[in-house]
């Protein structure tokens, strides 16, 4: 008998009697009164910076004022912000090759009020490695993406079919010493938000 | 005949460095480092009580968790075997181990196959359950463990002494010690910021030369056969995005039945662990990367074992969110090595007894029962109630000490009679053997740090007999 | 009312004081109580210990003293929750049943049943309330930290009916202090540590007093306490209940 026809044998054998999934749809219901709010709010406690723009232009602005891509590679992967990048994106590049970029710019599907994270998959993506080996991510979300929960971001990801994805809250961080919090552990050490007005 | 048998099993009880008791007693001997210890676990209490209060459906969502768990415990082998076929429509290679020699031979293997003898790993118990880098390391296989804790008590060559705060125990002076020693930073650098920065730089040129990558899973969801890693470092994205082959390793109760219960437990995990709302990442790993070779190994080692103790199955509903460590008011003033097991603390104790219950017969008497594990518990397990249980198992099956069978034998004869009882009573309170806190002699461990209650000239059922003629 | 008085063995033994005190609050409440003399122990210290199939004595003891009773009070936590939890008797499990449904901690039983609004009792000193853990996260005598739900005390109630006694605040809350039975010497070092820690938080906001539902965890502060020649000393809360 292989070792997976044992164990689901004596997992079988060992389970107890069958007890029914509990209603979870209540909790799709709980929201905030001004979500919008609650995101900045959430993201700038857990070390995010958050901006809300008009328009492409005003994160132009914002990102050339910090970001000189003649001097640090600057990576877009929003075509909308090509022209802040240090050159186009190359279609999947081998991760190593992202090693030394300093500004990943990255789209995402939307955001969560509750927690101040946005949820990316990995064709917005170009590699799975962009948005942790860049020195600074910075995301783009539309303000009316942003939902309440988890419980809603859930509902919003529904049945969608990716080969990855992930909740992104915050500059990469640990408290390993002493609960020192520090900035940037091994991904970005910090995170800027665009929340763009619909 | 049979006197063999339970002279195997007495005297019980001790790890390799000792039981927990004294394990404990040497960590209690510098007070100000028990001080800390206990202070920082009790901040990271606090942080978590402010962030689940500010959730007013809190408590429904611990009944929640609770309940999905209940309802994967009794459908278990119906969800691993969606899991299994779910993965594999993914292109993901599944393998199963049945006890923790297996899972590391497996593993072994995969790292023969891809023909190197390095692996970059990130936070994942069941590999501590499994003792897998002790394994490797004696076949020649590097692993560098990349959680910033992990790497720390790595250098140090210690277990965690925390599933979430791994050095915990450490101060940041020890861990500059550490870096001066292994990293080449200056002596006496202790700033978090610079050690962090310096781990940053070593552990990134890891993440680069890797060819393949460990991680743990926090969840793995049945219906769609893909599973979920929570970190705040970013870790074990970094270490699996950049590996050609990812091998993430899971016990088999890590299973959820649908995504959509993933906001329930992402909601409670991190309040519960460190009282952030996340984790910075929670990634959702469903299919290899082009190119790529995605490797998942679901461990029983004891498990399905654990899954037939109806008193104690569903310790397996645990999260491993931590919490009910730094709320354990022995765990903090005994510091997570004192367990001498992978898993810490409270729920620590109640699982290790089912792998070893010899070994591990201390820990579910390490414990007052006060019951704040519980109370903070997001998947809502027994603990304390377990802590009680298990210790009427290791008294059936013979690991207590004889001494103190024969004790407690004596005292409920005494208790167990009117008689008895008001004849010790009368023969002086002191002589009430069985009283702990009643014998004045410097070998009773009460008075060590403690004075005797001072004897009354009258038992209460004395006074009344007097007093109150009905 | 018929109600039977139950006494632990240690507060009978060592803390007579605390016994009489809520033999003497109940009467003054107007309650007929009866002390069955011949009860010894609820059967903790051995189940606690992993030994609970010993405790067929003292189950046998305490159905015999006390089936009957309108109700069973007992100024312990602790013990009533081992009793309610754990009383049994196979050879008539339906009366240890009862008896254990029948068995109150006191100052539930006096904010719950008797449904006590005002006291007259006075004790013009600082006291801090020491929340024992069975009476608390098992009795549910007061809200728990660690659980997002409306704050609440019973003990805390009565202790606010008491004329000039006022009540200090505590760093930790609800921390337990370390006592745990045969804990406190299995444990030695941690139990210590525990109780230490717990005194010093009371002595911190300059309590005279440190008042509880159960007098074993007030036993391991006092001996504390004493060990470092302390002024503050301990009292049952039926003591201070009972205080004119």
């Amino acid at each position: 008998m292989s070792s997976r026809d044992k164990i689901l044998a004596a997992v079988a054998a060992s389970k107890p009697e069958a007890k029914p999934l509990p209603d979870i749809e209540p909790f799709k219901h709980i929201g905030y009164t001004d979500v919008l709010a609650q995101y900045e709010t959430v993201l700038t406690t857990i070390g995010g910076a958050v901006h809300r723009v008009n328009n492409w232009d005003e994160i132009r602005t914002i990102v050339s004022e910090k970001y000189n891509s003649q001097n640090v590679r600057v990576l877009s992967l929003v075509p909308e912000l090509d022209d802040v990048a240090t050159s186009a994106y190359e279609i999947n590049p081998s991760a190593h090759q992202l090693a030394d970029v300093e500004l990943s710019i990255i789209k995402a599907h939307f955001g969560v009020a509750e927690n101040g994270s946005v949820w990316v998959t990995e064709e917005l993506l170009g590699h799975r490695a962009v948005p942790f080996i860049c020195q600074h991510l910075a995301a783009v979300i539309s303000a009316s993406s942003i939902v309440d929960t988890m419980h809603r971001a859930y509902m919003r990801i529904g049945e969608a079919e990716y080969g990855w994805g992930a909740f992104i809250a915050g500059p990469s961080k640990t408290a390993d010493i002493e609960q020192s919090l520090v900035l940037g552990a091994h991904g970005p050490r910090s995170m800027t938000v665009f929340i763009l007005n619909d | 005949m049979e006197t063999t048998t339970t002279q195997d099993k007495n005297p019980p009880l001790q790890g390799a460095g000792g039981s927990h008791a004294e394990l404990a007693d040497i960590f209690n001997k510098d007070e100000d480092r028990v001080n800390w210890h206990d202070e920082t676990l009790w901040w990271i209490r606090a942080k978590r009580d402010k962030s689940v209060h500010q959730l007013p459906e809190w408590e429904a969502l611990r009944e929640a968790a609770s309940n999905i768990k209940f309802n994967v415990l009794s459908h278990l082998d119906i969800y691993l075997a969606q899991f299994e076929a779910a993965a594999k429509a993914n292109g993901i290679i599944v393998h199963w181990a049945a006890d923790a020699k297996e899972h590391n031979e497996i593993v072994h293997k995969l790292l023969t196959d891809a023909k190197v003898t390095q692996m970059v790993k990130s936070k994942s118990m069941l590999t501590e359950e499994c003792h897998l880098n002790d394994y490797l390391a004696t076949h020649g296989i590097e692993v560098i463990d990349s959680d910033l804790g992990e790497r720390i008590v790595q250098l140090a060559g210690e277990p965690p002494s925390h599933i979430v705060l791994p050095c915990i125990h450490k101060k940041k002076e020890e861990i500059g010690d550490l870096f001066h020693m292994y990293l080449g930073t200056p002596s006496n650098m202790s700033d978090p910021q610079f050690l962090t920065e310096t781990a940053r730089g070593s552990l990134r040129e890891t993440f680069l030369t890797r060819k393949v990558a460990l991680t743990g899973v926090n969840f793995a969801i049945a219906e769609t056969g893909e599973f979920v890693v929570c970190t705040n470092e970013g870790n074990a994205d970094m270490g699996a995005h950049l590996a050609d082959v990812h091998i993430a390793c899971m016990g088999i109760e890590k299973i959820i039945p649908k995504r959509e219960h993933l906001g329930v437990f992402l909601r409670l995990l991190t309040r519960s662990a460190t009282g952030q709302p996340i984790t910075t990442y929670s990634s959702h790993f469903k299919k290899p990367r082009e190119g790529q070779e995605m490797h998942i190994v679901l461990v029983d080692n004891g498990r399905s074992i654990q899954l037939g103790r109806e008193d104690f199955r569903n310790s397996l509903k645990c999260i491993r969110c931590g919490a009910c460590m730094n709320t354990c008011p022995v765990y903090r003033r005994s510091g997570g090595h004192s367990y001498h097991t992978a898993v810490a603390g409270p729920i620590g104790s109640i699982l290790a007894p089912n792998l070893d219950m010899k070994k591990y017969a201390d820990l579910p008497f390490a414990s007052t029962l006060c019951g704040s594990c519980s109370n903070v518990c997001p998947v809502k397990i027994d603990i304390h109630d377990q802590l009680y249980k298990w210790r009427q198992v290791l008294v059936k099956e013979g690991y207590t000490p004889k001494a103190k069978t024969v004790a407690m034998h004596v005292m409920a004869t005494t208790l167990g009679s009117s008689t008895l009882y008001h004849a010790a009573g009368k023969m002086g309170r002191l002589t009430i053997k069985y009283a702990p806190f009643a014998v004045n002699n410097k070998l009773n461990p009460w008075y060590k740090n403690r004075d005797m209650p001072e004897s009354p000239k009258e038992s209460f059922g004395e006074w009344y007999a007097k007093n109150r003629k009905k | 009312m018929r109600v039977g008085l139950f006494v632990p063995c240690y507060v009978d033994q060592f803390y007579p004081g605390a016994a009489i005190a809520t033999l003497q609050l109940l009467e003054k409440l107007g309650v007929d109580v009866v002390y069955p003399k011949n009860q010894t122990c609820c059967g903790q210290p051995m189940a606690n210990s992993g030994y609970e199939h010993l405790t067929g004595g003292c189950n046998k003891l305490f159905i015999e003293n006390f089936q009957g009773f309108d109700y069973i009070v007992s100024p312990s936590g602790s013990c009533v929750l081992h009793i309610r939890e754990h009383l049994h008797d196979d050879k008539q499990p339906e009366l240890a049943k009862e008896v254990a449904h029948q068995v109150w901690e006191l100052t539930s039983f006096l904010t719950d049943v008797l449904k006590v609004e005002s006291l007259p009792s006075r004790f013009p000193h600082k006291v801090g309330v020491h929340q024992s853990c069975h009476g608390q996260r098992g009795l549910h005598l007061s809200s728990m930290t660690e659980l997002v739900a409306p704050g609440f005390s019973k003990p805390g109630s009565l202790l606010n009916m008491v004329k000039d006694l006022e009540l200090v605040e505590l760093d930790r809350k609800d921390e337990c202090c370390g006592f745990g039975g045969t804990f406190c010497v299995v444990e030695e070092a941690v139990s210590s540590k525990m109780g230490k820690d717990r005194v010093a938080d009371h002595l911190r906001q300059g309590a005279e007093y440190i008042t509880g539902a159960d007098m074993s965890c007030l036993m391991h502060m006092e001996g504390i306490l004493k060990r470092q020649g302390s002024n503050v000393k301990v009292l049952h809360i039926a003591e201070i209940l009972n205080s004119q």
